[in-house]
C-alpha cells in the first residue's frame, strides 16, 4: 500500500461529498435518479460482505460446514425482526463463535 | 446559550446513539488494518485521509487481494458514490452558505450524520444557523472514528487471529443493510450484487470484482426503478 494510494482514494472519497453540494444550487436531481441511487448500498455492499463468507482461503467456493454462512443466516433473521445494527453484529459474531470454538470443536 | 451553540449540540446529541455501532467498527477496522501489515501512521492517516467506515474497509480488503492502485481507487469511489445522493440532497440546505463551510460540512457527510441532519434539516427550514447541526454531527462522528480507529491499532497486536475479527466487516456491512432487507427489490439487488461478486472473484481480473457487482446491480436497479414507474 503507497500513501498515494490512500491519498487519491480521500480526494476521490471527498469529491463524492463535495460535488453535489457545490455544483447543485437546487436540489436538481430527479425523482428516477434518485431512487436508483438509493439503491447503491444494496448495490454494493453484498459485493463486499459475499465473497469472504462464500469463498475459502483459495478462493474456491465453500458452502458445506461453513460456520459463516449459518452465523450470517442467524445475524439477518436478528437484524430483520430487532431492527438493530449492533444487535445483528454481535448476534452474528456470538453465533460464529459458537460455531467455530463449540459446535466445530 | 447561543442559537449556534444549541443548533451545534443539538447535533452531537441526535448522532450520538448512532456511535454506539460505530466504535466496534472503528476498532475492527484499526485491528484488521495491522494484521494485513500496514504500519500504525497508514492504518491511522487512512482515518483522516479518507474518512470512511466502508471506503476503508475496502481499500483493507482490496490490498490484501492484491489489487492495483487504479482499481483500488476506482472500487473506492464506486463504494462512495452513495454520498451523491446526500450531497444532493443537502445542496437544499447549504446552497446559500460560504465556500468555505461547503468545504468543511462535505468533509464530515458520512452516513451517520447525513441521517440525523436530514431529519433535523426537513423540520427546522427556517433555521438560519441549522448547519452547524451538521457541522456538529459530523464532527462526533469523525472524533469517534479516529478514537476507535487508535483503539485498533493498539489492540491490533493483542487481538488473536483466531477470532475471526476480519469476519466483523461482512457482519457490519450486513447490519447496515437491515432496513433494506424488508423491501423486496433491494433484496434482488442485493443478491444479483453479491452473487456477481462472489463468482466475480476469480474471474474477474484486476480483482475490479467489486465495480463489476456494483454495475450489473445498479442496471438491475434501474430497471426494476423504470418497472416500477411505468406501473404507476
Amino acid at each position: 500500500m503507497h500513501w498515494s494510494t490512500i491519498i487519491y482514494c480521500g480526494i476521490v472519497t471527498y469529491l463524492t461529498r463535495f460535488s453535489m453540494i457545490f455544483l447543485l444550487k437546487k436540489d436538481i436531481l430527479n425523482e428516477k435518479t434518485k431512487k436508483v441511487l438509493s439503491f447503491v448500498p444494496s448495490a454494493i455492499f453484498p459485493a463486499i460482505i459475499f465473497p469472504p463468507i462464500f469463498l475459502d482461503s483459495t478462493g474456491s467456493i465453500d458452502i458445506e460446514s461453513n460456520p459463516k454462512i449459518l452465523a450470517s443466516v442467524f445475524a439477518i433473521i436478528i437484524g430483520y425482526f430487532t431492527r438493530s445494527i449492533i444487535g445483528t453484529i454481535f448476534a452474528g459474531l456470538i453465533s460464529y463463535w459458537f460455531l467455530i470454538f463449540v459446535y466445530y470443536q | 446559550m447561543n442559537d449556534r451553540l444549541k443548533t451545534l449540540s443539538k447535533g452531537i446529541i441526535d448522532v450520538s446513539p448512532l456511535m454506539i455501532p460505530v466504535v466496534p467498527f472503528g476498532i475492527i477496522y484499526g485491528v484488521i488494518g495491522m494484521e494485513l501489515g500496514l504500519s500504525a501512521y497508514m492504518t491511522f492517516g487512512m482515518s483522516i485521509i479518507v474518512f470512511g467506515g466502508a471506503s476503508q474497509i475496502v481499500l483493507l480488503q482490496l490490498f490484501s487481494g492484491g489489487a492495483s492502485s487504479l482499481v483500488t481507487i476506482t472500487s473506492v469511489g464506486a463504494v462512495n458514490s452513495r454520498h451523491l445522493l446526500y450531497g444532493a440532497v443537502f445542496s437544499e440546505y447549504l446552497s446559500h452558505l460560504k465556500l468555505t463551510w461547503k468545504i468543511i460540512l462535505s468533509y464530515v457527510l458520512i452516513d451517520q450524520a447525513f441521517a440525523v441532519s436530514n431529519s433535523y434539516f426537513k423540520e427546522n427550514r427556517n433555521d438560519n444557523y441549522k448547519h452547524y447541526h451538521l457541522l456538529g454531527a459530523g464532527f462526533t462522528c469523525w472524533t469517534i472514528w479516529q478514537i476507535s480507529t487508535i483503539l485498533g491499532i493498539v489492540l491490533g497486536s493483542v487481538v488473536p487471529d483466531e477470532l475471526g475479527l476480519s469476519f466483523t466487516i461482512s457482519l457490519t456491512f450486513l447490519a447496515l443493510l437491515i432496513n433494506d432487507f424488508r423491501k423486496f427489490k433491494n433484496v434482488i439487488v442485493m443478491l444479483v450484487s453479491g452473487i456477481v461478486a462472489t463468482i466475480g472473484y476469480n474471474t474477474v481480473p484486476f480483482q475490479a470484482y467489486i465495480i463489476v457487482a456494483a454495475i450489473s446491480a445498479l442496471l438491475v436497479a434501474t430497471l426494476l426503478t423504470l418497472i416500477n414507474l411505468k406501473k404507476k
